[in-house]
């Protein structure tokens, strides 16, 4: 018997691909990206490929990580804020052996950034793309079942019921339910579902100097909010939205407030908060000046006006 | 032109299950004027109420032409668009039958507002209007919230005429309005007709007791069988 | 053997009187489902204010007529047009898709028997109302909330149960929603399918009766649809009386149900008890 090692065992990396897709592959992928720009909020059908990780599993963004990513690109993964998720660091992992690209965790210097369900809280930049994992693209799953309906509703910008939705929760609740994928106009046509981030994500999307893509492995669709295009979450004029009020919330590792926190279960019962992205808290705990935020440190966003003050309806 | 000018009126019912037609009445001539009370006379089955309807359209007559002077322009009746008859009867015409035709929930004062409300009168001007026609013919004011559908025979028929003599008309189509009212709503009856007439509206009608409304009458139609068209008499009796 | 073609009657003339033209032209409507005629060159004219009446025994194609006049399936031919601004003479059946739809939210609105047809079950009942002004852009809430309200009072619905959700709310009351919904764009067309079929007969007679104030009150075109001749006699001003798919009897309503012409028709209004 001779000693076999698993990597031995194994095809070597130069069998696949750079960067594991076919060529056949990356071009549709990058022909619906640019599709995907040029309509922006318009959900582009592709052919989701097989990927060593399960559906579902953040095979969206990874295929558009993939179709993106070259030697020169650095890259960063996140899941819910955090680099050091073992979800993130497969993803990392096997990008950058794929491909060969660099990693960090720092979200200034990232080319690439794949994450799932939050945006960074520095401002992201003209040179950076922002590559967001989508469970389920439809905005109008919860009020049309059928897919082919929903196709004509958004081809007449029929948007009413997800109206109607919102009109319920004032209703019945005085306020709008949504937490996370607050559906948004894009570039005043169409409505999406953006990603499930945090509602304090989702103005972070209006005017960006980055591009984000959004992609589902499942759901094989995929869309784009392109550099400086406008994103309102749907607000009714006297009743505007709200992002999450976390305003006496400080961060029990760096004492940061007014950034998104993860609300953390004490030994006595009480709660505890720590920042929700890690490479930022990484920055502030080495001493490292982070970038500029999309909230300033008393929690006013960077685009003035954008987010007006609670009212409650009668 | 006279107000109404009426030729070669026949009406035949055809019943398809019978496979019969039944003749009411033939070739029937007349005129009236405004201001002018025609009765219409002759024994049971010939065909009086038949006549009225015809005139109003709810039969279709067999043939003839009925000549009307409506305000809008002359028309014959015999002939008018269902649209335009529709909006004759809002504007022109009136029918008095025997029967109110109570709706549930609807009180007397409503039933007799309605005419003037499609009539476009606003709700304000209308309601005292009914409830002064309600008076006229003698409803106890108690009634008047109360739903007809409840109401006796002669009740009922007080609503009726206050309802289909409320909104002034220009040719009225009495047809048996008598019938079940006492004394005293009679008299009232004949008072409001003899206003009407003064006012100008023309009549025609079918009385079970004509001597009530004699003194107003201009003249007689007389139905007198239809197999035979020349059986049949009209006769103006201009006093 | 119909009556219409022995002339046993005057015919009619066009209309002279009536100085506006009609609402809605519908001419040679027919419709197909598969080997199945359920519209046959069906023509009708509504004036502006006027209830037409449509009866006949299921099966004659009542209802396919109202689902092509709300423009909900494609018809296979005929013309269709509305009396209204911008979209005078245009046949209304061979417009866009996105067309017909702002015709449908604007102008028309609808009551059907079935209420699910008509209406959300599970959202409140103010809000099936405010969807139709959502639909056309209103963005203020306040505004919605106060327009839902005065749409269902005018349908005479209970304003204390107006954000109760439709399914559980009685029969009669889901009419008034329905009706409520149908008339907050305040359009000129209100197509009725059975609207009180089903209803407990005091319960019609309240809906009959609300239906009769807002046609008044709001100068609407009516097209009503029922198998039940008391609701036609109470609202309708002319009736078409439709069977196998074709009209074989039209005329005024009372001259209808006393001296109907067409065999079928006789037959229709004898059966009624």
């Amino acid at each position: 018997m001779s000693h076999s090692t698993l990597a031995a065992l194994a095809t070597p990396r130069a069998d696949y691909s750079y960067a594991f897709l076919d060529a056949f592959a990356r071009r549709e992928l990058r022909r619906r990206t640019l599709k995907a720009i040029a309509i922006p909020g318009y959900q582009v059908p592709y052919a989701s490929r097989e990927l060593p990780i399960a559906r579902g599993w953040g095979t969206g963004g990874l295929q558009v990580s993939l179709a993106l990513v070259g030697p020169q690109s650095v890259v960063k993964v996140i899941d819910q804020g955090a680099d050091d998720s073992v979800n993130a660091a497969n993803l990392r992992r096997f990008i950058t052996r794929m491909s060969g690209a660099a990693t960090t965790t720092d979200a200034l210097q990232a080319t690439i950034l794949q994450s799932r369900h939050r945006i960074p809280e520095e401002i992201l930049r003209e040179y950076q793309t922002l590559v967001l994992q989508v469970p389920d693209p439809e905005p109008l799953r919860a009020v049309q079942s059928d897919s082919s309906r929903a196709h004509q509703m958004h081809a007449d910008a029929d948007y009413g019921q997800m109206w109607l939705v919102l009109y319920e929760q004032l209703v019945r609740y005085r306020q709008y339910l949504q937490g996370a994928s607050y559906p948004s106009l894009v570039n005043g046509r169409y409505v999406i579902s953006p990603s499930p981030i945090p509602r304090w994500d989702t103005p972070k999307l209006h005017q960006a100097a980055h591009l984000t893509l959004l992609a589902a492995g499942r759901e094989k669709r995929l869309y784009a909010v392109p550099p400086y295009t406008d994103v309102y979450p749907l607000e009714f004029t006297d009743v505007p939205f709200q992002v999450e009020d976390q305003r006496d919330w400080r961060c029990r590792h760096t004492g940061v407030q007014h950034k998104f926190m993860n609300e953390l279960p004490l030994a006595d019962g009480s709660a505890g908060y720590e920042l929700s992205d890690s490479g930022y808290q990484q920055k502030i705990t080495a001493g490292t000046a982070p970038g500029a935020t999309y909230y300033d440190d008393q929690g006013n966003f960077y685009h003035d006006g954008y987010l007006k003050p609670p009212v409650r309806p009668e | 032109m006279s107000l109404l000018h009426v030729e070669h009126y026949s009406k035949r019912f055809y019943i398809d299950h019978l496979q019969r037609e039944i003749a009411v009445f033939a070739d029937l001539h007349f005129t009236l004027e405004a201001g002018q009370f025609l009765l219409v006379s002759g024994p049971n089955g010939m065909g009086k109420s038949t006549l009225l309807r015809c005139l109003y359209r709810t039969y279709r007559p067999a043939a003839g032409r009925a000549w009307y002077a409506s305000r809008r322009g002359p028309i014959d009746l015999a002939r008018a668009a269902d649209v335009d008859m529709a909006l004759l009867r809002r504007e022109e015409l009136g029918f008095v039958t025997q029967f109110l035709r109570p709706r549930p929930r609807v009180s007397a004062r409503e039933l007799v507002a309605e005419p003037l409300l499609a009539a476009g009168c606003p709700w304000s001007e209308a309601l005292p209007r009914a409830e002064a026609m309600l008076a006229t013919f003698g409803l106890k004011p108690a009634l008047w919230s109360a739903y007809p559908a409840t109401f006796s025979g002669g009740e009922q028929q007080r609503v009726n005429l206050a309802r289909a003599l409320v909104h002034p008309c220009r040719l009225l189509l009495l047809d048996e309005p008598t019938a079940s009212l006492d004394a005293a709503a009679r008299a009232s009856l004949t008072e409001r007709l003899a206003q009407l007439k003064a006012q100008g509206v023309a009549m025609i009608g079918v009385f079970h007791y004509p001597q009530e409304v004699r003194p107003l009458l201009d003249g007689e139609i007389k139905l007198a069988g239809t197999a035979d068209p020349a059986q049949m008499e009209v006769e103006h009796v201009v006093e | 053997m119909t009556a219409i073609s022995n002339h046993r009657f005057v015919p009619n003339d066009p209309p002279r009187l009536v100085a506006t033209p009609p609402l809605l032209r519908a001419q040679g409507l027919v419709k197909h489902y598969g080997r199945i005629t359920a519209v046959q060159d069906v023509s009708l004219e509504v004036y502006p204010g006027e209830v037409l009446g449509v009866v006949g025994e299921s099966g004659s194609g009542k209802s396919s007529v109202l689902r092509l006049l709300n423009l909900e399936e494609p018809a296979d031919a005929g013309t269709y047009t509305l009396e209204l601004p911008g979209w005078q003479g245009q046949n209304l059946l061979r417009l866009e898709r996105f067309q017909q739809r702002e015709v449908q939210i604007l102008h028309i609105g609808i009551v059907y028997q079935n209420p699910h047809l008509g209406l959300r079950m599970r959202y409140t009942s103010s809000g099936n109302v405010a969807e139709r002004l959502l639909i056309t852009g209103e963005r203020r809430y306040s505004t919605l909330r106060a327009a839902a309200r005065a749409s269902l009072a005018t349908s005479e619905f209970p304003l204390d149960r107006m954000d109760d959700p439709p399914r559980i709310l009685s029969g009669g009351m889901q009419q008034r929603v329905q009706l409520a919904r149908a008339i907050a764009l305040r359009p000129r067309l209100l197509l009725l399918d059975e609207p009180t079929t089903g209803l407990d007969v005091s319960v019609q007679a309240m809906v009959l009766d609300t239906l009769k104030r807002l046609q008044r009150e709001l100068h609407l075109a009516i097209v009503i649809v029922s198998h039940d001749l008391g609701v036609i006699r109470t609202l309708a001003d002319r009736v078409i009386v439709m069977r196998h798919g074709r009209v074989v009897e039209t005329g005024l309503t009372d001259q209808v149900l006393e001296d109907p012409q067409d065999a079928y028709t006789q037959q229709l209004v004898h059966a009624k008890l």
